[in-house]
């Protein structure tokens, strides 16, 4: 574990070291601010490497524009988050930010951003509260909208032939966006919803619900740890053999997979990336991760290298210049990079269109769990607060 | 019997939350200290056990490992940082146990990395045992509930069967006396700080197969061990048991029943936003009840 902090710490360090002999003027700031500490650091930390490994492939630029990474840590809490926007933007005087991990943090810290003339970048949260009426034009999102995460969840409810589904999510904006798009999409009947604190590690009661509840299959939106605990009880109450399971990406992850074991095996997940899809900018940047980091690549990964590569693509397009801010935002509505998950465009409301794959947990061949992907569920599929954006 | 399975479901958390409040309890009443580090303990047994079950692949040897940590990271933190913090103010303490707790939060994160530990189950305990017909029950959490009841019903005898028990009470109650006898207090705290240690690790140990072992998992139960400690009364171990049981069973039966009692008044995904709402605070209702009920008590014995 700890060579893997060195191999992390060697590429920031490499990239400070190329980052240094361009004179201050010429680089263009990038502040990321994301969740590093507490539980759900390891979202945060790959957010961070996928964007610092696009730098590095790029020789210290994004774009052919040389930049530089101010990283600071959020601590997952939504007041700090604001406060390092606060300096970033004072005394750095940063024009990009990026990196937020958890919707709560960017429900506070967004805003401020947006109020100063400044971008924001998304690499994770999309948040339905910034998707619709109260989208702005200098706010991106490349991750995804939080609800269709869950829409792909219910598409493929539908499509596996569940006709009752017990819904458990924790209870903050991305739980509630989760239920929300599950439900818009599933046709089926909800035997139930439960909604968890964010900070529960004992899942029994809800268990004993479920099963009084009898559904065919649960769909659960549990992120990071959460999703570990939830795992690993549901297998030993013994539902995991009894009652499937369908989730989106965040529920399980391959950080997730690794620490759960056989409590995953043969859960559905949805997700727009994975480390298997076959093409070609996905496969040099699998290899050059596992290269730099040792560890396999999450979704959150991909979601920073793809978020670094929209800021380069944009970068390019105006020359490095961020003066005429509607020429960056033109430059950014093109989305001229290759995505790693395919195809990849933005929306009216400057949140991705692009398509979702049906994933499944099994053993491959030398005895690991891996997800391995399925089948295409959605095709260019928006969000549905798009339409209620108007600039 | 889904209300059986949830009463049990209810006191299995509870004696968890016992386990993690006992020491915070005892090192509160007896040194005057608050210790915010507690958690970091919780987490200290946790990974030390997780780490031990990799390298040696035995189930004792992680239990020894943990235990050992915890107990020795405890008395660590006494003798360097807590030992100068008895004659500070409750501010004074806070700020330097919330330091440790930020220390040893990013030296877990430099030394293991971010990513949680995998733990695996022992395999004899992973299965559910049918205890009534209807009733299913994992085994693993049957023995948290003896291990809990076992640790509790020991430290009462020790409390009130031991000398270092009989210390440990007249300690919290008039500790300026306990010095003037003549016994070394400083040998004393160090024990009572290394008990404390030793529980919260065990805690740690114990929550490691059921749930994920990352950096901040101790600050999540810490707050519930502190609102534990202030319905049981400050100092007292007997408090923090029935105050950890009442905890672990509110918030359990709320979690479990409040939905299906708000859906006999309204639609059902309002009741269900409600009842989640109402069961997240129910512990704090509780506690809230608690100080309005017996806070002449409460003041009292801190006294």
């Amino acid at each position: 574990m700890k060579s893997f902090n060195v191999a992390a710490m060697a590429v920031l360090a490499v990239q400070a070291a190329w980052a240094a002999p361009a004179s201050a003027q010429d680089e263009v700031k990038i502040g990321v601010i994301t969740s590093l500490s507490g539980p759900g650091g390891y979202l945060g930390q790959d957010i961070r490497d996928g964007i610092a490994l696009a730098v590095q492939l790029g020789g210290g630029k994004l774009g052919g524009v040389p930049v530089q990474t101010i990283v600071e840590d959020d601590g997952a809490k939504p007041g700090q988050g604001k406060q390092i926007v606060d300096r970033l933007l004072k005394n750095d005087k940063v024009k990009i930010f990026t990196g937020i991990v958890f919707s709560n943090v960017a429900g506070a810290t967004v805003p401020d951003v947006l109020d100063a003339g400044a971008f924001y970048v998304s690499p994770n949260a999309g948040p339905s509260t910034f998707a619709g009426k109260e989208c702005h034009p200098n706010y991106f999102v490349v991750s995804w909208q939080n609800d269709s995460l869950h829409e792909s969840a219910g598409q493929l409810a539908n499509q596996l032939g569940y006709k009752s589904v017990y819904l458990v999510a924790a209870n903050y904006q991305a739980g509630k966006d989760a239920l929300e798009g599950f439900k818009r999409f599933y046709k089926g009947k909800v035997a139930g919803e439960s909604f968890t604190r964010l900070d529960q590690t004992d899942f029994a009661a809800e268990f004993a619900q479920i099963r009084a509840a009898g559904p065919e299959a649960v769909f659960q939106f549990e992120p990071g740890g959460l999703g570990i605990a939830f795992l690993r009880q549901y297998q030993q109450a013994g539902l995991t053999d009894k009652i499937p399971m369908v989730v989106a990406a965040p529920s399980l992850d391959a950080v997730t997979l690794s620490v759960v074991g056989d409590a995953a095996l043969g859960v559905n997940v949805t997700s727009h990336w994975n480390s298997d899809f076959d093409n070609p900018a996905n496969k040099a940047f699998v290899a050059a991760w596992e290269q730099a980091y040792h560890r396999p690549a999450t979704y959150y990964a991909s979601q920073g290298y793809d978020t670094a590569m929209a800021i380069g693509a944009a970068l390019k397009g105006v020359g490095g210049k961020l003066d005429d801010a509607n020429a960056f935002r033109q430059a950014m509505m093109k989305a001229d990079f290759q995505s790693v998950r395919g195809s990849f465009k933005f929306g009216p409301n400057r949140h991705p269109v692009q398509d979702w794959y049906a994933l499944k947990v099994e053993k491959g061949a030398d005895g690991k769990l891996a997800l391995v992907t399925k089948s295409k569920i959605l095709s260019d599929h928006g969000d549905a607060y798009a339409k209620e954006c108007k600039f | 019997m889904i209300i059986l399975e949830q009463i049990l479901n209810g006191v299995q958390f509870g004696l968890t939350l016992f386990l993690m409040s006992a020491g915070l309890t005892l090192i509160f009443g007896i040194m005057g200290v608050i210790n915010l580090a507690h958690g970091s303990l919780y987490m200290i047994g946790a990974y030390a056990a997780a780490l031990t079950a990799v390298r040696t692949g035995s189930v004792w040897l992680a239990l020894v490992g943990g235990l050992a940590a915890a107990a020795l990271g405890g008395i660590v933190i006494e003798f360097a940082v807590v030992r100068r913090l008895y004659a500070r103010n409750h501010l004074d303490q806070v700020l330097a146990t919330f330091a440790l707790v930020l220390i040893i939060n990013q030296g877990a994160n430099m030394l293991l990395g971010r990513q949680p530990l995998f733990v695996a189950m022992p395999p004899a305990l992973s299965g559910s045992v049918t205890l009534l017909p209807g009733l299913t029950y994992p085994v693993y959490r049957l023995l948290v509930i003896a291990v809990g009841a076992t640790v509790a019903a020991g430290l009462f005898a020790m409390i009130h069967g031991t000398r270092i028990g009989m210390l440990v009470r007249a300690g919290a109650t008039h500790r300026q006396m306990v010095r003037a006898l003549g016994v070394n207090v400083a040998l004393l705290y160090t024990a009572v700080f290394g008990i404390g240690a030793l529980l919260a690790g065990l805690a740690g140990v114990i929550a490691g197969p059921i749930t994920s072992v990352q950096v901040g998992m101790g600050e999540q139960v810490l707050i519930l061990a502190f609102v534990v400690v202030v319905i049981g009364g400050l100092g007292s171990v007997r408090g923090a048991f029935f105050g950890a049981i009442a905890a672990g069973l509110v918030d359990t039966l709320s979690r479990a029943f409040l939905p299906t009692l708000f859906r006999q008044i309204m639609d059902g995904s309002n009741a269900d936003a409600l009842a989640s709402g109402m069961s997240a605070i129910s512990i704090y209702l509780l506690m809230a009840l608690v100080l309005l009920m017996r806070s002449q008590d409460l003041l009292a014995e801190k006294s």
